[in-house]
C-alpha cells in the first residue's frame, strides 16, 4: 500500500518535471492589441500569461555553459543554497528582497503587466515569486508563520512559474524608475535565471547564443569568412550607391578607432543600414578606423542570465582584441544592453583600458562619437537627404536607465536626439510618459527575442505602438529612429502586426548615413 | 516594585534589545553584502554630492513615489510626516523639562494624531480597493496598518478622552532610560498603547519596515554614476 502511494507520488513528480521541460505546444497567435493611443491600467486576470514559456535549453546547450544538462535530482536544496550564494554576493538582491513594502507604485508601470494584465507580470507580483521562497528559507518572518506570511516551499509549480514569468521580464528597469527604493526587478529575475541555470533548467535562445559567443565570436554564429564577405558585400553595396569605395577594415592593427558592434548590424536588416552609416562616418571624418573578428560582437547575453563568469567572458574577447590590433580608441555601436555592458560594466569586467587614448571615454558610444565630429565640423552633412522622414527616437531601456552619454546626466537622452536633429529636418518627440527614462521596453529586450515568445513579444510592444501610433496620426511621423539591436529585431517583427509597416524602425546611423555628403571634404 | 512594573521594566528592555541588535545585524548586512557592478538607476547623479542631494529627495520627499503614483504618495507622506512628529513628540519624555521646541509641537499634535490615523486608514481602504496591490498585499501589511492603527488611536484616547497622567509616565521611561525602573501608570489605554508600540518594535527588524534603514543601501540609487572614470571593483568580482 505504502509502495503504491510513493509510485503514484513518483509518477506525478515525473509528469510535472517532464511538463517543465518540454515546449509549450504550438498555438495559433493570438489577437494583437488594438491600437487606441491611450495606454490603460488594465484590470487584473489572474493566470492570464501562465502559458508564456520560452523553449528549455536541452542538455548540450547547457553543458557547454557548466551548467546541469537538465534539471537536477536534488534541485530544490540546489536551488535553496545558489539562492543563500547570490544573497551574499549581491547587495542588490539581498536589500530588495527585504524592502518592498507592496506599496503599490510599479504595478502599473511594466509593458508586459499593462498588455497581459496577469498580476504576476506587475513587477512586485513577480518579485513575489522569488521573495515567497527567500521568506520561507531565509527569514524568521516566514520560518513562524509559513504560507500566511506569504512563505512558500520551492516546488515544481512553483518552478513552473519562475521559468514563465521570469522569461516575462526584459529587464528595463522601468519598475526601479518608479520605486520609492529602486527595486530593481532586472537584478532579481537575472538571479532567479541564474539560480535557474544552476539547476540545470536553462533557457535555449540566451544559452544557445552564449555559447555562439564563446566559440565563434558572435550571436549570430558566422565564422571569420561569412563575416568577410558579409564586410564585402557591405563594401559592395555602398560603391554601387555612392560610387565611392568607403572601405570597412577588419583586424587592422593600430587603427585609431576600434568598433565594436552587434553582430546583427553585418547580416540583419534594418541593421546594416546603420553598419553603413558608421562606415560612411569613419571614412569621411577621415579616422583610421578597425572591425575585428575576435570582437565580432558587442552584445553580451551573459547579462541576461545573471552570470558574472559568462559576461565577463564574453566581454574578455574585446580586451583580447585591443590587445591584437592595439587601437588609440574604442567605440560602440548601437545596441541597448551592449550599450549597458559597455558603459557600466567592461571598466569593472575587462578594465582598466590603459592601453586606449586617456583623452576620450572608453568606451564612446557611436552617437556621441558622430555627433562629435559633426559639432566640430567634421562631417558634410545634407539634411535634406532625409526630407522624405518625420522622425521620432525610442529611447532604449538600457540605454536610458543604465547607461549616460557625454558628461552630463540626461546625455544619453540628448546626445541620440541632438545627432538626428543634426542630419534630419523634421523631429518629433513621443508621449511624455514613454520617452527619457520613462521610455517602455521594445518588448523584446532581456533574452526574450525569440519566435516561441512571440505572442509575449507583441503584447509587450503594445505601449510603444500606442505612443508611436500617436505621434504617426497626429504629426505623419513614419520614422522611429533606434540605437539598439534588439529594438530593431523586435520592432521591424511586430510592427506589421500593429499594421505599421516595417520600414519605419531603423537606426539613428541609417538616417546618418544618408545624409551624410561623401566626397570632397571641406 | 509591583509585578506590572517589573514585566513592563523586562518586557521593554526586552523590546529595545531586540529592535536595535535586529536593526543593527540588518543593517550590517546591507553594509557589507558586496555590489559587484555598477548599477546606478539613470540619469544618476555623477558625484558623491549629488547621490546625497538624490538621497534627500528619495527620503525626504518620496520623489520617485511622487512621479509614479499621487494617490499613495498623498496617502504614505501624510501617515510618514505624521510618524515623524508623533516620534520627536514623544522626546519629551525623555527630557526632565521640556526642550520649546517639542512644546512647541504640542500646539498642534492634535491634528498630527489624526492625520496619522487618517492616512494609515487611507492606505489601509486603498489596499482593499485598488484590485493590484489587493492581489499583493500579505497578512503582514494589513497587520501592521491595524497595529499603527491601534498604537494612533490609543495615543489619541490617552491625550484627549481617558488622559494619562503623564508626569507618571515621564517618571517610568526615565526611571528606564536611566536603569532605576520606576512604577509604570496603571492606566489601561496607557498600558495598552505602550504594549503595541514594544510589539512593533519587536516586529521591526523582522519586516517590511527595513525599508527605512534599507533604502539607503540601494545600489540604483546610492551609486555614482561614473562607471567610465572610476574602475569599481569588489572582492569576489575580480578580474578575469
Amino acid at each position: 500500500m505504502a509502495e503504491e502511494i510513493t509510485t503514484t507520488e513518483e509518477k506525478t513528480v515525473d509528469k510535472d518535471i517532464a511538463a517543465l521541460l518540454t515546449s509549450p505546444p504550438k498555438r495559433a497567435p493570438e489577437p494583437t492589441p488594438e491600437l487606441t493611443g491611450k495606454i490603460v491600467k488594465p484590470k487584473i486576470v489572474q493566470g492570464a500569461a501562465a502559458h508564456y514559456k520560452p523553449h528549455v535549453a536541452k542538455p548540450e546547450i547547457q553543458e557547454k555553459l557548466g551548467f546541469p544538462g537538465t534539471l537536477v535530482e536534488n534541485w530544490q536544496e540546489a536551488a535553496v543554497a545558489k539562492m543563500r550564494e547570490l544573497l551574499g554576493k549581491y547587495k542588490s538582491l539581498q536589500v530588495y528582497m527585504d524592502i518592498c513594502v507592496r506599496c503599490g507604485s510599479c504595478t502599473d508601470k511594466c509593458h508586459y503587466f499593462l498588455s497581459t494584465r496577469d498580476p504576476k507580470n506587475m513587477p512586485a507580483g513577480r518579485a513575489e515569486l522569488f521573495r515567497q521562497v527567500y521568506r520561507k528559507y531565509f527569514t524568521t518572518e516566514g520560518k513562524i508563520f509559513g504560507k500566511l506570511a506569504g512563505a512558500v516551499g520551492f516546488d515544481l509549480s512553483l518552478l513552473a512559474e519562475w521559468y514563465s514569468y521570469f522569461h516575462q521580464c526584459s529587464q528595463c528597469r522601468r519598475c526601479s524608475l518608479y520605486c520609492p527604493y529602486g527595486i530593481d526587478t532586472a537584478e532579481i529575475s537575472m538571479a532567479a535565471r541564474e539560480i535557474m541555470d544552476s539547476i540545470g533548467l536553462g533557457q535555449k535562445y540566451t544559452n544557445e547564443i552564449i555559447g555562439k559567443v564563446h566559440e565563434l565570436g558572435n550571436n549570430l554564429g558566422m565564422n571569420e569568412a561569412a563575416l568577410r564577405n558579409a564586410i564585402e558585400f557591405v563594401e559592395e553595396e555602398i560603391e554601387e550607391d555612392t560610387g565611392i569605395p568607403v572601405k570597412l577594415p577588419i583586424n587592422e592593427e593600430d587603427a585609431e578607432v576600434l568598433l565594436v558592434t552587434p553582430s546583427a548590424d553585418f547580416f540583419a536588416t534594418p541593421h546594416l543600414e546603420s553598419l553603413v552609416g558608421y562606415a560612411k562616418v569613419f571614412h569621411q571624418a577621415g579616422i583610421n578606423w578597425t572591425l575585428s573578428t575576435t570582437a565580432a560582437e558587442a552584445g553580451n547575453f551573459g547579462m541576461f542570465i545573471g552570470s558574472y563568469y559568462h559576461m565577463q567572458k564574453v566581454a574578455s574577447r574585446i580586451k583580447q582584441a585591443i590587445e591584437e590590433l592595439r587601437p588609440k580608441r574604442l567605440v560602440v555601436g548601437e545596441c541597448g544592453h551592449a550599450w549597458r555592458i559597455a558603459y557600466a560594466f567592461w571598466n569593472t569586467l575587462i578594465g582598466p583600458f590603459d592601453m586606449l587614448n586617456q583623452k576620450y571615454p572608453r568606451p564612446q558610444h557611436i552617437c556621441e562619437f558622430t555627433l562629435d565630429l559633426i559639432n566640430r565640423g567634421a562631417l558634410k552633412i545634407d539634411k535634406s537627404a532625409n526630407d522624405e522622414f518625420v522622425v521620432t527616437f525610442h529611447d532604449s531601456c538600457n540605454v536610458a536607465r543604465a547607461t549616460r552619454m557625454g558628461d552630463k546626466p540626461g546625455g544619453q537622452f540628448d546626445i541620440p536626439r541632438e545627432l538626428i536633429k543634426a542630419v534630419t529636418n523634421k523631429y518629433v518627440d513621443m508621449e511624455y510618459d514613454t520617452i527619457r527614462e520613462r521610455t517602455f521596453c521594445c518588448g523584446g529586450g532581456g533574452g526574450l527575442l525569440t519566435d516561441e515568445l512571440i505572442d509575449v513579444r507583441v503584447k509587450g510592444a503594445m505601449p510603444r505602438m500606442q505612443a508611436l501610433h500617436n505621434v504617426m496620426e497626429t504629426h505623419g511621423v513614419n520614422f522611429m529612429a533606434l540605437i539598439c539591436a534588439i529594438c530593431k529585431a523586435q520592432f521591424t517583427k511586430i510592427m506589421p502586426k500593429y499594421g505599421i509597416p516595417m520600414e519605419v524602425a531603423g537606426g539613428i546611423h541609417q538616417l546618418v548615413g544618408r545624409a551624410i555628403v561623401l566626397g570632397a571634404k571641406e | 516594585m509591583s509585578g506590572l512594573t517589573l514585566l513592563y521594566t523586562l518586557f521593554a528592555y526586552v523590546a529595545i534589545a531586540v529592535f536595535l541588535v535586529g536593526f543593527l545585524a540588518r543593517i550590517w548586512k546591507y553594509a557589507t553584502t558586496p555590489s559587484p557592478l555598477k548599477i546606478p538607476l539613470t540619469p544618476a547623479p555623477v558625484n558623491s554630492v549629488g547621490v546625497v542631494y538624490r538621497m534627500v529627495q528619495e527620503v525626504g520627499f518620496f520623489k520617485s513615489l511622487f512621479y509614479s503614483n499621487r494617490v499613495i504618495w498623498i496617502g504614505g507622506y501624510l501617515m510618514h510626516i505624521a510618524l515623524l512628529i508623533t516620534i520627536v513628540k514623544h522626546l519629551r519624555f525623555f527630557f526632565k523639562t521640556t526642550p520649546t521646541a517639542l512644546a512647541w509641537i504640542t500646539s498642534f499634535e492634535i491634528y498630527v494624531g489624526f492625520i496619522f490615523f487618517g492616512a494609515l486608514a487611507f492606505l489601509f481602504l486603498m489596499r482593499l480597493v485598488i484590485d493590484r496591490t489587493y492581489y499583493l498585499s500579505l497578512m503582514q501589511d494589513y497587520v501592521l496598518l491595524i497595529l499603527l492603527m491601534l498604537i494612533a488611536a490609543t495615543g489619541i484616547l490617552t491625550k484627549y478622552y481617558v488622559r494619562t497622567d503623564i508626569i507618571k509616565v515621564k517618571q517610568f521611561v526615565m526611571g528606564l532610560v536611566q536603569f532605576r525602573p520606576e512604577a509604570i501608570p496603571g492606566d489601561p489605554i496607557f498600558i495598552i498603547h505602550f504594549t503595541l508600540v514594544l510589539l512593533l518594535l519587536i516586529y521591526f527588524p523582522f519586516s517590511k519596515l527595513m525599508h527605512s534603514g534599507g533604502i539607503f543601501f540601494s545600489p540604483t540609487r546610492n551609486q555614482v554614476d561614473d562607471a567610465r572614470e572610476v574602475r569599481h571593483v569588489t572582492p569576489w568580482a575580480v578580474k578575469g
